[in-house]
């Protein structure tokens, strides 16, 4: 137990950007996890016949579709590159303070520029 | 090495395993998808019931079944402290994982015929 008293000023509490990927790397996880039932609802149409084909085809390319698919695109990048940057680190890659902070901005900016190649390629 | 802990180390190794096959999956299906999008519905049927993209999809349905298993097993363990609330989460959890995964094993043998 600690007794002493704690003063926690959040204005001066700062978050190392490696930090904000473990973060969102759980946040995207657990996002992904919600929204994956509603892809198999997708898949499941898709697959059924020509007209559910086309109701599905309708639905993703909707213009709220496509920002979805953007969004998603984004989520599952993020994730997927951050869990690429946490196996390289399970094998002592890119370990050091310097590399950790350098590799976790590459996973915000190639989430990023994902999201925008799939909005460049949805619009 | 106590069974807790080798267990714990078996949900860390299903984690990583996992992420590897899916991440395999998903660089080739974005390959596929980005040369040879299929241009209707024959041809988009035709490469789900192909056997091998067929099986390839059923291992990743399996594998994000177990990756998200361990997910958000965690992520209970941390945010959730008492017993019998983790419990009823976790056996919640491997309900509607469960049906997920029976449902959409359901859809890729219905297109493999």
């Amino acid at each position: 137990m600690i007794n002493r008293p704690i003063f926690l000023n959040l204005t001066k509490i700062h978050f190392p950007v490696a930090a904000v990927v473990s973060i969102l790397h759980r946040f995207s996880g657990v996002l992904l996890s919600v929204l994956s039932p509603v892809v198999v609802y997708l898949f499941g149409l898709s697959i059924k016949d020509e007209q559910s084909y086309s109701i599905a085809l309708n639905l993703v390319t909707s213009m709220p579709g496509k920002l979805i698919v953007v969004f998603l695109v984004w989520i599952l990048a993020h994730h997927f590159l951050a869990g690429v940057r946490f196996l390289l680190i399970d094998v002592d890659l890119g370990l050091s303070k310097t590399k950790a902070a350098y590799s976790a901005w590459l996973v915000h900016i190639g989430a990023a520029v994902m999201a925008a190649i799939a909005l460049g390629l949805m619009l | 090495m106590t069974s807790a802990s080798s267990l714990g180390l078996k949900a860390w190794l299903i984690q990583r395993l996992t992420a590897v096959y899916m991440a395999l999956f998903i660089v080739f299906s974005m390959g596929k998808f980005l040369l040879l999008p299929p241009q209707d519905y024959q041809q988009w049927i035709a490469w789900v019931a192909h056997p091998g993209v067929n099986a390839a999809l059923a291992l990743f349905i399996l594998s994000l079944l177990l990756h998200t298993w361990v997910g958000l097993r965690d992520v209970i363990m941390d945010y959730v402290k008492p017993v019998a609330v983790r419990a009823g989460l976790f056996s919640a959890l491997i309900i509607v994982l469960s049906g997920c995964g029976l449902w959409s094993l359901r859809l890729l043998l219905q297109v493999a015929g």
